[in-house]
């Protein structure tokens, strides 16, 4: 028996607009909300919405035996929020229609896990009132950009409320173990740590993108029979699949949703094939050794390393340059500061600076609208400076206000 | 008597990427004071907004050349004309090398291209056609020298030394080169000897010829074996500070600003700049630098100063526009031209003007016309450290230097160069005319 996760991830980014060295100090609004907007509104109409109805199609149909998870971040539920707000009430009949589940994340898909606990801490709490607000769930299994896993991180999550992660397939992580059993975390058992089969998902997502014939509608089949072939003894196939990819998914062509009424279809009448919950395999399923990760690692680029996120130089110096302003940040209350602060944390900015070929243009969320890694970093770097100037201001006002209250009272 | 002069540049304001369009606008600007002076100036495209109410401008683009093509078949020197193959870039508009580098560019031998009228399509650019364009240009050049009526040709860099040795050829009026930059400026060192070539060839051919700077002369004299008596240094001047202008961005942050402007290729110094703003920053946190300008070495040194962890204090612009210049000088606190080898350098002549002291490199022309600035060897990356860091620590000093700076500047237009052509003009006629008597 196999038992199939299914896990559909959705992140959005906020991009930034061609931010300049004069609008420093000048001008602080650094989005491109047009590029946000036209992007969100089309992929919510060819893709979330017409992809949602498919979905819940199936929960009914297969009621209790079919199940999916979500993990969407928190600045892609604040774009639905802001652009299509009706994509949240469509994720919001897919959680009341029961066997749902929604993961936890950080909240701006970033890399805060490798700079700060108590900033991560943070993160992984906001996206998580979020998700209670919207779905009423308190999301339990973790999962980090990249699948950035290190046995603190996992051991880390646990204050958080969660009690599984999600780690990578791959050597730095397994070593010589069985991909499709459940493990649990180095330092702390109670955490469990899932493993992703990448493989099976990204036949899936190849399948998605083919273009089919009439005599031949869709690898439904051909699926199922790969996952039946796996090993005996690899028991759990969990599939981290990204959402984007069934863009276009009512068109004829690719008839991505025959696909999957075929699959589900072919899979639970197979009997050999189940399907199941991240945190029910958790709950249910022995978790048999622990993973020894000492230093984090991804699972994004071919080399398996933070490559994608932290490789180069300039990405070294953004992501010291941003996280060095933490003590500050954390003095701070204001609002939209604080938004700002989020949004800068975004995964996708680093993701943008990657001179590495191999990996970075080929994340399958990177809508980067720069021409080159080097522009992406000075219009990083330029908001960068014009919030850290915002931010002192902020704080010597507090101070003064302070000062100030203070003389009063004496 | 009225000496009328057939002068051929490369480029005229606004279409201009550095110091050449600039100089050839100040000098017809400053020529056409004078009575006995007219000038026809000769661009490979006229845009038909350039500011020509004092000079007469022609483009080569719009001269047909029908007639000239049977001429060029029959003599077997010329033929190479149309075989130039040209896969170099010697002298790169910074915004025009990036486009083009971006594109694969076929080895295919270029021929001459007219339209229905028999005109040569110009661009007027530094892009991958550039000898190709340089060639073509001297055709059109001995077209207009047969058809018109003047005294002497006047050629700015080597972009119009072949157009100028053609004029002369057809005409046999005295030819005088302005060298505003040699390849040697140009290249770091890594000269093209095609470029080369073309350059010394003109120099051998003129009657007369201008150095914009006594260190210019001295690499005319060292590198191209041309005797010191031939060449008259003429300092380039600036035009008086527009106030009208600019003034429409404000410097957002309180830290001092720092600035290099210019193309950012190995010429200009770019990574020296870099590196001494990381050993000012590391002393320092009263500073931001920004680098503005684009060009081939920039990827480079953005990863440079990530590299170094400074990239929070050094920031770039990218290409800037005429306006965005004027607000850049107003915003920077200190100028740096740490050019590895600068025959002149007007920019800095406007950042004086503009009350912004001044550190440039000793390697470059302008150091031998301004006292009132710091000057400092290209490669000594601590003296640059140590001026950047003096200038923005110390106001007294900038504040001394940038009043007396300015004053000196005062008397730098362009009607004290624009004077000193006009004696050499008249000198190189009398000197010819009593030749061939």
């Amino acid at each position: 028996m196999k038992t199939i996760s299914l896990i559909f991830a959705i992140h959005l980014p906020f991009r930034y607009r061609k931010y300049r060295f004069f609008d420093i100090g000048n001008n602080s609004h650094y989005y491109d909300d047009n590029a946000d907007k036209t992007i969100v509104t089309n992929m919510a109409e060819n893709c979330y919405l017409p992809f949602n109805n498919i979905l819940l199609k199936l929960l009914k149909k297969y009621k209790g035996r079919f199940k999916v998870a979500f993990s969407i971040s928190g600045t892609a539920l604040e774009m639905f929020n802001l652009y299509a707000p009706d994509v949240i009430d469509s994720f919001k009949k897919l959680s009341s229609a029961g066997s749902v589940e929604f993961l936890a994340e950080t909240y701006s898909h970033s890399l805060v896990s490798l700079a700060d606990s108590l900033l991560f801490e943070k993160q992984v709490k906001l996206h998580g009132g979020l998700i209670e607000k919207y779905f009423n769930q308190k999301p339990k299994v973790f999962r980090n950009p990249g699948l950035i896993y290190s046995d603190d991180i996992g051991n880390h999550i646990y204050d958080m409320g969660c009690n599984a992660i999600f780690a990578e397939s791959t050597k730095q992580v397994l070593g010589l173990k069985n991909p499709g059993l459940l493990y649990y975390n180095d330092i702390n058992p109670k955490v469990k740590v899932l493993i992703h089969n990448r493989i099976i998902s990204k036949y899936i997502e190849t399948c998605c993108s083919k273009k089919l014939t009439p005599e031949h509608p869709n690898d439904a089949e051909q699926l199922v029979k790969q996952i039946k072939a796996l090993p005996e003894n690899e028991k759990l196939v969990n599939l981290i699949l990204n959402y984007g990819t069934f863009d276009k998914c009512i068109h004829p062509e690719k008839a991505i949703s025959g696909l999957w009424e075929d699959f589900i279809h072919l899979a639970l009448k197979s009997e050999t094939i189940q399907f199941s919950t991240p945190s029910e395999i958790t709950e249910n399923v022995k978790a048999v050794s622990s993973v020894h990760v000492a230093k984090a690692v991804s699972g994004e680029s071919t080399e398996h390393d933070l490559a994608p996120f932290l490789g180069n130089e300039m990405q070294q110096e953004a992501f010291t340059k941003l996280y060095d302003l933490k003590y500050k940040v954390l003095l701070c209350t204001e609002v939209e500061l604080l938004k700002d602060w989020n949004y800068l944390q975004i995964s996708d900015h680093y993701n943008s600076m990657s001179t590495d070929n191999t990996s970075g243009s080929k994340l399958p969320h990177n809508f980067s609208t720069y021409d080159s890694p080097y522009e992406a970093f000075i219009v990083y770097m330029n908001v960068l400076s014009d919030f850290s100037l915002r931010l002192d201001n902020i704080l010597t006002q507090t101070i003064k206000k302070q000062t100030n209250l203070t003389k009063k009272r004496c | 008597m009225q000496l009328k002069v057939l002068m051929f540049g490369w480029e005229f304001p606004p279409h201009i990427s550095g110091g050449l369009g600039t100089a050839c606008q100040g000098l017809t600007k400053g020529l056409s004071v004078f009575n006995d002076i007219e000038v026809t100036f000769v661009v490979p495209k006229a845009h038909g907004d350039e500011n020509s109410d004092l000079v007469k401008l022609i483009g080569a683009a719009d001269i047909p050349l029908s007639n000239k093509k049977m001429k060029f078949k029959n003599s077997q020197n010329e033929i190479k004309y149309f075989k130039i193959k040209s896969h170099i870039v010697p002298y790169t508009n910074p915004d025009e090398f990036w486009k083009l580098t971006s594109l694969k560019h076929s080895g295919k031998t270029q021929f001459l291209q007219t339209d229905e009228y028999g005109r040569v399509p110009f661009t007027g650019k530094y892009g991958m056609n550039l000898i190709d364009e340089v060639f073509s240009y001297a055709m059109v050049a001995g077209k207009i020298a047969g058809e018109k009526q003047f005294d002497l040709i006047h050629a700015h860099d080597w972009m119009t030394f072949q157009a100028g040795i053609e004029a002369k050829r057809i005409s046999g009026k005295p030819l005088i080169v302005h060298i505003h930059s040699t390849d040697f400026d140009r290249s770091g060192g890594n000269v093209n000897p095609q470029i080369y070539a073309i350059e010394r060839e003109g120099m051998e051919y003129a009657d007369k010829i201008v150095a914009v700077s006594e260190y210019t002369k001295l690499i005319l004299v060292e590198k191209y074996g041309i005797s010191a008596k031939k060449i008259q240094t003429i300092y380039n001047g600036v035009e008086p500070f527009d106030l009208r202008t600019g003034n429409e961005i404000k410097k957002g942050f309180k830290e001092k600003l720092v600035t290099f402007l210019g193309r950012v290729t190995s010429q200009k110094g770019p990574g020296y700049f870099v590196e001494a703003a990381s050993e000012v920053l590391r002393r320092n946190n009263n500073v931001r630098f920004v680098m503005a300008g684009s060009g081939d070495m920039l990827n480079e040194m953005v990863r440079r100063a990530a590299q170094l962890k400074i990239a929070d204090r050094f920031h770039f612009t990218g290409f800037l526009e005429n306006h965005e210049v004027q607000s850049l000088y107003q915003m920077s606190d200190v100028y740096v031209l740490p050019s590895v080898s600068e025959p002149f350098g007007i920019s800095v002549l406007e950042a004086a003007q503009g009350n912004v002291p001044v550190v440039v490199s000793k390697q470059s022309g302008v150091s031998e016309v301004l006292n009132n600035v710091l000057k400092v060897d290209y490669w000594d990356v601590h003296a640059l450290a140590d001026a950047i860091h003096a200038l923005v620590e110390y106001p007294a000093l900038g504040i001394c230097m940038k009043k007396r700076a300015h004053a000196e500047v005062l008397n730098m237009n362009w009607d004290v160069p624009a004077g000193q052509l006009r004696q050499l003009y008249i000198q190189t006629c009398k000197t010819k005319h009593s030749r061939n008597k």
